[in-house]
């Protein structure tokens, strides 16, 4: 397979990269570690008439603490995550999310950035951010903003991005003492996207589970947080009892999809079953 | 319109012109005559053309050939040194490790990734580490014995990966 032609520039910095992304007439797109672009172009799914590689652009690489976030260049890879001891220590559900993304080669290039721009419903990056309550940072020449995870994520590969932005950053806010997260995903055998992907966050103390965030991937057709497993656990001592029936709660009042691989009713039995392993990991 | 690159391949240094489509894997079999590395799927998903891009394993049926401008390359065809075959590939000679042997440079650059970072690696993160790349033929557990083989060759020699 191959793309239709395009025009192929390497920026040295962001703005290069963005006064390059602001060429007027010409179609052009940002090209990451390229694992889903590669692969769309391949198809034609997309044609831009140019692609400008922001993959070795060494300041939007890192991953380093600053006060209570830990912040994430965007070009950071999976693989750089999945290695991440800073992270490990303050939010292991992003290593463990990272490590389970694809496979090795995939993980070797993929980058945090280029995940979440392209937002596909069955991703892992979005969910985590949402349960992470991490922050989103867009660049372009007009400045840079800074939107929640929640408000990045629009719908089904849709995101707040705009035309001429650049995600530069992920700032991961740092939760306090006591709190656990997790990442759980069945996963599609073959490629390893999310069938169902849950990420949990509870802080206990006291006996009692509270700042509850669960989020899915692979459920419906984005990402979403789920406010009723949350609220059915927060309060609640983290009992067996109490993780199962909040666990019940899951995926309520959602649009679930179907496909060949899960049909609407097997997604949803497997949205309970990941959130009771979510919650027991981190609350059980 | 085409880009000029410059890579080392195999320890080589190969400057050329490229259309900014070209494919990595078309580039080496096509251009270079480098046929070691596979086609099997061509959409990410066997690990057939995978190649080492400065020591890491990345599919380069996936990967523009001017995205390497600069790097360092290994294919399959760089590992036997002076006509001995390399260890990992003397393991799959000792171990059955192929049947037809489509899959097989694939393997061995993904295990030669592995090896670089887990000199010793268990059983399970061999299989772990091997997710990215398919055989039709052999059902892997000689794949898993062969990279086993070469992980001992390598250490009882004290040599390295790479
Ligand atoms: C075989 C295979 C298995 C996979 N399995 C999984 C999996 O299990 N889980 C999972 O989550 N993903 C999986 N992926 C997808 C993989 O994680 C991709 O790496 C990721 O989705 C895209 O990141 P990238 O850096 O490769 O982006 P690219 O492919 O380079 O870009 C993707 C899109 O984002 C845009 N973009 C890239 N970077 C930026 C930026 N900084 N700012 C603005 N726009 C940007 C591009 O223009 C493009 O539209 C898999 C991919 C393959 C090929
Ligand atoms: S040919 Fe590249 S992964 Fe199959
Ligand atoms: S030996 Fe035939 S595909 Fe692996």
């Amino acid at each position: 397979m191959i793309p239709a032609n395009f025009e192929y520039h390497r920026a040295g910095s962001v703005d290069e990269a963005l006064s390059l992304l602001a060429q007027p007439d010409v179609y052009t797109k940002v090209l990451s570690g390229g694992h889903s672009l590669i692969p769309a172009l391949k198809l034609r799914l997309s044609q831009p008439g140019a692609l400008v590689d922001i993959a070795r652009i060494a300041e939007l690489r890192y991953i380093r603490q600053d006060g209570n976030y830990i912040l994430i260049g965007s070009t950071s890879t999976h693989k750089d995550i999945a290695n991440s001891a800073l992270l490990a220590q303050h939010i292991a559900m992003l290593p463990e999310a990272a490590g389970l993304i694809g496979d090795p080669q995939v993980r070797n290039v993929g980058t945090i950035g280029g995940s979440i721009a392209h937002a596909d419903p069955a991703a892992d990056w979005p969910g985590v951010l949402l349960a992470a309550d991490a922050e989103i940072v867009l660049r372009s020449q007009a400045g840079s903003r800074t939107l929640a995870a929640q408000d990045f994520f629009l719908g089904f590969y849709s995101t707040a991005l705009q035309e001429g932005e650049i995600v530069t950053e992920i700032r991961v806010p740092i939760p306090a003492a006591g709190t656990k997260s997790t990442y759980q995903k069945f996963m599609q055998p073959a490629s390893r996207f999310a069938i169902v992907g849950c990420a949990a966050v509870v802080q206990v103390s006291n006996g009692t589970c509270s700042k509850v965030r669960v989020a899915f991937n692979g459920v419906a057709d984005a990402c979403f947080r789920d406010v009723n497993v949350e609220n059915a656990l927060a309060g609640k001592a983290p009992t067996a009892e109490n993780i199962a029936a909040a666990a019940a709660q899951a995926a309520q009042g959602v649009s679930i999809l179907s496909d060949h691989y899960a049909a609407e009713d097997y997604r949803k039995h497997l949205a309970e079953v990941y959130a009771k392993r979510a919650l027991t990991v981190v609350a059980g | 319109m085409s880009v000029k690159i410059s890579v080392s391949i195999n320890g080589k240094k190969y400057t050329s012109e490229v259309e900014p489509r070209q494919l990595l894997v078309y580039h080496l079999r096509e251009a270079l005559g480098l046929t070691g590395s596979h086609v099997g799927c061509d959409t990410s998903s066997c690990g057939a053309c995978t190649v080492l891009v400065d020591g890491q394993a990345v599919k380069s049926c996936t990967t523009l050939a001017a995205q390497v401008d600069g790097c360092n390359v290994i294919t399959v065809e760089g590992l036997a040194k002076n006509g001995s075959l390399h260890p990992i590939q003397e393991g799959f000679k000792e171990e059955h490790g192929l049947q037809c042997g489509f899959c097989t440079p694939g393997m061995i650059m993904a295990a030669a990734d592995l090896l670089q970072n887990n000199p010793d690696p268990s059983e399970t993160e061999i299989r772990h580490a091997l997710e990215g790349n398919f055989c039709r033929c052999t059902g892997y557990h000689n794949i898993v014995r062969s990279i086993q083989w070469a992980a001992n060759k390598l250490k009882e020699t004290n040599a390295a990966v790479l």
